[in-house]
C-alpha cells in the first residue's frame, strides 16, 4: 500500500514537473506569436482557455500535494509545482514582468532558503512530524468550510469587468510607475529589506 | 466553459487559498507552516493580477501591488527561516509545538 501512494505521488510528480518544464516554450511561442502589442494572441481563444485548464489545474494538484505530504522536502519540492505554474498563470494574465519576477524571486530565490532552512534545522531531512487525526479533521473541516464561504460569495458577486484584452505592462512602465507614483512605497521596500537582511544575519549568527 | 473569466482564476486561486490555510494549521514543522504562508501569498497575488487584468480602471496598480508582494514574501521568508534557525539553536526541534516556553 505505501509503496503504491509512493508510485502514485512519484508519478503525479513528474507529471507537474513536465508540465511546468513546459512552461519556456508556452512562454517562447507567445512571444514570438505577437511580440510587439503582447498578450492579444492568446487571450480569449481557446487556446488561453486549454493553457488555463491545464497550468490551473497543476497549481491545484501540486498544492493538493503540499496538503497531502508528510515530509518537508516533498513539500518544498511541491511547491515549486505551485510557483511554476502560477508563473505561467501571470503569463496568460500579461504580467510579463510579475512571470519573470514569480520564477527569480521565489523559484529561485526563497524555495532554495527554505530548502536550506531545512537542512539546517534537523538531523536528517527526511524528519516528520505527525499530526493527530483530529487536528487533520479540524484543519480540513476549515479549509472545505471557507472554500464553501468563499465559492458562495465569488458566485453571487457581480464584478464590474472588461472582458477585452489587455496590452500589458511593460518594464518600462512599471520602472517609471515605480519612481513616480510609487516612489514612497518603493523606497520603504527598500529600507524594509535592509532591515530584514541586519535582522536575519543577527539572528541566525553563531554565539560568541 | 471555453471563455476564461476572472471568476475561473479567483475560484482557483480561493482553492489554492485554501490548501494554504489547511498546510498552516495542520503541518508542525514551522518550515512546513511557512510554505503554507507563501501558498497563501501566491493565491493573493494571483487575485490581485486578475482584478488587475479584468479591471475597467486603466493601468496596472494591481500588478505593482503584487509585485511589492512578492518582495516582502521574500523578506518574510528570510526573517522566518533565521528564527527557525534559532528556535533549533534553543530546542533542538522546529516542531513548533515544543516551543512554548511563554507558556503560561
Amino acid at each position: 500500500m505505501v509503496f503504491l501512494q509512493r508510485r502514485c505521488s512519484l508519478l503525479a510528480f513528474a507529471g507537474v514537473m513536465a508540465v511546468v518544464l513546459t512552461m519556456p516554450a508556452v512562454a517562447m511561442g507567445q512571444e514570438s506569436a505577437d511580440f510587439e502589442g503582447v498578450p492579444t494572441a492568446v487571450q480569449g481563444g481557446v487556446l488561453e482557455a486549454v493553457l488555463f485548464y491545464i497550468f490551473g489545474g497543476t497549481a491545484l494538484v501540486a498544492a493538493l500535494g503540499i496538503c497531502l505530504s508528510k515530509s518537508v522536502v516533498r513539500m518544498a519540492t511541491w511547491l515549486f509545482g505551485t510557483l511554476g505554474a502560477v508563473a505561467v498563470l501571470y503569463l496568460l494574465l500579461g504580467a510579463f514582468f510579475l512571470s519573470a519576477i514569480q520564477l527569480i524571486v521565489y523559484a529561485g530565490g526563497t524555495l532554495v532558503l527554505l530548502v536550506f532552512g531545512v537542512m539546517l534545522t534537523s538531523k536528517s531531512p527526511w524528519v516528520r512530524f505527525e499530526c493527530s487525526k483530529v487536528e487533520l479533521a479540524a484543519g480540513g473541516g476549515v479549509a472545505v468550510m471557507l472554500f464553501a464561504g468563499l465559492l458562495s460569495v465569488l458566485t453571487r458577486a457581480d464584478w464590474a469587468v472588461t472582458e477585452g484584452a489587455t496590452t500589458g505592462a511593460t518594464v518600462e512602465d512599471f520602472g517609471k510607475a515605480l519612481l513616480t507614483t510609487y516612489l514612497v512605497p518603493f523606497e520603504v521596500a527598500s529600507v524594509v529589506l535592509l532591515v530584514v537582511m541586519i535582522a536575519a544575519a543577527y539572528l541566525a549568527r553563531q554565539e560568541g | 466553459m471555453l471563455t476564461i473569466g476572472l471568476m475561473h482564476y479567483l475560484i482557483l486561486s480561493a482553492a489554492i487559498f485554501c490548501c494554504g490555510v489547511f498546510v498552516m494549521m495542520t503541518k508542525r514543522n514551522a518550515i512546513g507552516i511557512l510554505i503554507g504562508v507563501e501558498l497563501v501569498l501566491n493565491s493573493v497575488n494571483i487575485n490581485f493580477i486578475a482584478f488587475d487584468r479584468y479591471s475597467l480602471v486603466p493601468g496596472f496598480d494591481g500588478q505593482i501591488t503584487a509585485l511589492f508582494v512578492i518582495v516582502l514574501a521574500a523578506a518574510e521568508a528570510a526573517v522566518a527561516v533565521a528564527i527557525c534557525m534559532n528556535l533549533y539553536k534553543n530546542i533542538n526541534t522546529i516542531d513548533v509545538d515544543r516551543g512554548d516556553a511563554l507558556h503560561g
